[in-house]
């Protein structure tokens, strides 16, 4: 008598286990963390988001040469006194990729920040609301995301001309209507609980409802989708600074490097290549990163851990 | 424990069953001895986590996710299931042995046609030919009362409804004429009028085809009807098993005599018993008797041994060393209360005229109510008959209604956002199911304390000690403060709606079916403790169920509801000895009753006299 696959749905109530009240029984969240945390592909993205903030952030600190200074004949090769070389202008490579990278972490947080609260208001917003509302809300959604989301920002752009701040809000804007759809999703199996026409009875506002009831019981989803549209920020601030839409020369900027220096790229590589290996590395890493927690969260509903 | 009626072996035998958890090698269930002969009903008897379905499941072979088989066997027709390969097995289940499950909505298939699914199930295990399979498809579904006609048998099973469903998945069962089977509580979904429907019918199948049956339930008015002999389990292990007369008329373990105490029953005025304490969990269980820790006659060697089966003749067997002792305290003798006596006041809340509608479907039709202050109405009606409707519409909560509801003869906005503050803390509202209606990520202390700073604001630095002083009402140690809802069983959970609910001191308490989650003992607790609340803190209760049983003790009127209509109103009395409805009549005729099954009373419709009511279910 081998246990079956049988999975009956056993319908006497769950007798609740005594599980030790523990800290991180607080917050879902930390909880998940807490397990992803001990999974090696979070650790490895960890170390490798970590080692490349520390370059963008202490890197101007280390750098030997101003970005902006002449320091020797173009497009020359490594040497004792420009270790990666010289760009197209003659630039210290080295120097500029130290202070460039600060600029594509911020624009990408920053744009992630708005696209975040953003769809969350909406997503939860639509979930709760139901029927009229939901469906207006959700067929705008639609609207934006028939437009790829660099397009849509070329499109903002071009009209109105570059502006940091309006990166950092189309970006946003273009991430809000994905967040939205997966902040609806997990929502709308809360919504239906009674404690939230627990909470309706009682005449709590709409606003608490939202951010008191609904919100701590989606956080799992919401983290895993900050993890995925953090990594599609970076990829797409990038873009758009390699395109002329961000920082504006003589500025230094890893996505603006990637253009200035693609044309020497047969004469010197480094110049493309350092900035290249850092953006890709920092999108792998954020990705493991959101993956670890991904996994923790399904293993936690699954009541695994 | 066996009753040999035939001289045949008997096709179910089970030996000193024992599963664990795979990990811990906690035992799930432990010594457990089984044995059916043809044409007998075994009922098996345990509230939630008692390891019923654990054995249930056993029988056919299976063990649930987590689980082993640790020693013992399990010999079905004298086949041990252990030594079975995968493909005799598949051969015995379904063929020899099989299983009515609880709900048939997910055990049918939603994509096969029904006729399509019983003919699969037939050509697995019967081996007829397609003609005959058509013959046994219809005498089958003419044996579960449905039509067996082209049409019906094109039907998928979501154009049926719940008791169809569960008919056809009956049908199924027995289609291939099964020798043994496995029935896991297959009417707990099912009103009770289908409810009966179905219990009459598994009962008449078994007895035909003298098939043997082991029917699992937490119902124990359900296996009084039904069963010929019972076993009740109680963390994992068999307590007490007899005849179902020596059971429930002279049951000798505590935990049963507890139990059976705190069954509310039609014909009984007496007041429900709740057993304090709780079940240990697997991996928990003290080292002596499990029931000692809640045990009123447990003594010292309790404590240290389970206690052996204690045969007490003519097939009634016991574990418990007091059984000696227990005989003199058989059935129930005491609390026989009806409803307090409570000063009924003037009218608190009224519905005038309501008319309800879900979406373009009107739900209730012209319902006028009024509940007194002070008073307990109860609201009974099967399912779809509109009573929650009606319990959302006096909370505000369902705003699709025309007519009036006031409170205190102010008439209330539809919606509880469009009453004031006042309007909305006067009426608060408790819902069914507890582990919904508590938010998992909050605490217990959070929950109520939110409760307490709506409607009474200012007061933070306090707060702790109101919020104990709320739990301490509903029987809650402060220690619960700081509690997440899952970690708290489900009768403790609805203590604390419950608590949340008087935080707001409300003049009037909305029960909408607040005991149908949860086991008998845990019920008979919650409602003790409405009663002890209506007297201390002088509550009007608007209680909603399906269960008529439960009412009687605790409501000073009934109002019995059917298709969105109010059909019967009285005191509660009135309507169960005199019911002048003939819904009401058959709602009192349908429901399973300990006493009237074990012909103590009469059973009639019209319900049964007075007198007969307290003595219930003891042999004196």
């Amino acid at each position: 008598m081998t246990s079956g696959a049988i999975d009956p749905s056993f319908a006497s109530a769950p007798a609740a286990p005594a599980a030790p009240p523990s800290r991180l029984r607080r917050r879902q969240w930390l909880a998940t963390l807490a397990v992803a945390l001990k999974l090696t592909r979070t650790r490895i993205g960890l170390v490798i988001v970590t080692v490349i903030v520390l370059i963008a952030i202490l890197g101007p600190l280390f750098a030997p040469h101003s970005p902006t200074a002449f320091v020797g004949i173009p497009n020359s090769g490594p040497s004792s006194h420009a270790l990666f070389g010289t760009d197209q202008l003659g630039r210290d490579v080295w120097s500029r990729f130290l202070h460039g990278g600060i600029s594509v972490i911020w624009l990408a947080v920053a744009s992630t920040a708005v696209g975040i609260v953003l769809g969350l208001i909406v997503g939860l917003a639509a979930a709760y609301a139901g029927g009229a509302v939901d469906e207006t809300l959700m067929r705008i959604c639609d609207v934006f995301l028939a437009f790829p989301p660099i397009v849509f920002a070329l499109l903002l752009i071009s009209a109105f001309g570059p502006n940091l701040l309006l990166l950092v809000l189309t970006v946003g804007i273009s991430h809000a209507p994905r967040v939205a759809r997966v902040m609806r999703g997990a929502a709308l199996q809360v919504v239906e609980r009674d404690f939230v026409k627990a909470a309706e009875a009682v005449g709590e506002s709409r606003w608490r409802i939202l951010f008191g009831e609904l919100l701590p019981n989606v956080t799992s989803p919401l983290l895993v989708e900050i993890g995925l549209r953090l990594t599609y920020s970076i990829a797409i601030v990038a873009g758009l600074s390699f395109l002329g839409f961000g920082l504006q020369p003589p500025h230094a900027d890893w996505g603006l490097m990637i253009n200035e220096n693609r044309l020497a790229i047969a004469v010197q590589p480094w110049g493309v290549l350092l900035p290249v290996l850092a953006i890709a590395l920092l999108t792998v890493g954020t990705n493991l990163i959101t993956d670890g927690i991904a996994r923790a969260a399904i293993g936690l509903d699954r009541g695994d851990s | 424990m066996s009753t040999q009626l035939a001289s045949a072996p008997s096709p179910v035998q089970v030996h000193n069953l024992r599963i664990v958890l795979v990990g811990s090698r906690a035992d799930i269930v432990d010594e457990i001895v089984i044995d059916i002969s043809p044409g007998e009903v075994l009922g098996l008897v345990g509230e939630s986590g008692s390891g019923k379905t654990t054995v249930g499941m056993a029988l056919l072979g299976y063990t649930r996710r987590g689980g082993v088989v640790d020693g013992g066997e399990v010999l079905i027709e004298g086949a041990n299931l252990a030594e079975l390969r995968d493909a005799q097995l598949r051969k015995i289940r379904g063929g020899v042995i099989s299983y009515i499950p609880q709900d048939p909505g997910t055990a049918l298939n939603p994509a096969l046609r029904i006729g399509t699914q019983l003919s699969e199930m037939l050509e697995a295990h019967a081996g007829l030919s397609e003609a005959d399979r058509e013959a046994r498809i219809s005498e089958t579904l003419s044996e579960v009362a449905l039509p067996s006609d082209r049409d019906f048998l094109r039907r998928y099973p979501h154009q049926l409804s719940g008791g169809q469903q569960q008919r056809v998945a009956i049908a199924m069962a027995f289609a291939s004429r099964p020798h043994v089977i496995v029935c896991d509580e297959p009417t707990t979904g099912l009103d009770v009028t289908t409810q009966a429907r179905v219990l009459e019918t598994v009962k008449d199948l078994c007895r035909s085809h003298r098939v043997a049956a082991l029917y699992v339930s937490h119902d124990l008015a359900v296996v009084a009807e039904l069963a010929d002999r019972v076993a009740v389990m109680y963390a994992g292990r068999i307590v007490e098993s007899g005849t179902r007369d020596q059971l429930f008329s002279a049951p000798r373990h505590p935990y049963t005599q507890r139990l059976l105490r705190a069954v509310p029953d039609l014909a009984g005025k007496r007041a429900v018993v709740g057993i304090p304490g709780r079940a240990p969990q697997p991996g928990h269980r003290p080292s002596g008797c499990f029931f000692e820790p809640r045990c009123t006659l447990a003594e010292e060697r309790c404590g240290q041994e389970f206690p052996p089966v204690s045969d007490l003749g003519s097939g009634h067997a016991v574990r418990c060393y007091r059984a000696a002792d227990t005989a003199a305290k058989a059935g129930v003798t005491d609390g026989a209360a009806a409803a307090p006596a409570i000063d009924i006041g003037e009218a608190v809340l009224t519905v005038h005229e309501l008319n309800a509608r879900h979406g373009s479907n009107q739900v209730l039709f012209d319902v006028n109510l009024t509940v007194a202050r002070h008073e307990c109405l109860a609201l009974v009606g099967e399912s779809g008959s509109g009573k929650t409707t009606l319990a959302r519409c006096v909370a505000g909560l369902h705003k699709n209604y025309t007519g009036q509801v006031s409170l205190a003869g102010t008439v209330l906005a539809p919606s509880a956002r469009g009453r004031t503050s006042d309007a909305r803390r006067q009426i608060q509202y408790v819902f069914q199911n507890p582990y919904a209606s508590l938010n998992p990520r909050r605490t217990v202390g959070q929950t109520i304390a939110r409760q307490l700073e709506l409607f009474f604001p200012g007061g933070r630095r306090d707060i702790g000690t109101r919020v104990a002083a709320c739990l301490e009402r509903v029987s809650l140690p402060d220690t619960a403060i700081n509690r997440f809802p899952d970690q708290l069983s489900g009768g403790e959970r609805q203590r604390v709606a419950i608590a949340r609910a008087l935080a707001a001191e409300p003049a009037v308490l909305v029960c909408d079916e607040i005991t149908s989650a949860l086991d008998v003992s845990v019920q008979a607790a919650i409602i003790d403790l409405l009663r002890d609340l209506r007297q201390e803190v002088g509550l009007s209760i608007l209680f909603i169920t399906h269960n008529l049983a439960l009412i009687r003790t605790i409501a000073d009127r009934v109002c019995v509801m059917t298709g969105g209509r109010i059909v019967e109103t009285g005191a509660t009395e009135t309507v169960f000895e005199s019911p002048s409805a003939d819904y009401t009549r058959q709602l009192l005729a349908n429901t399973p009753s300990i006493e009237a099954a074990l012909g103590e009373v009469a059973v009639a419709g019209a319900g049964s006299g007075s007198g007969s009511g307290s003595g219930s279910g003891s042999g004196e």
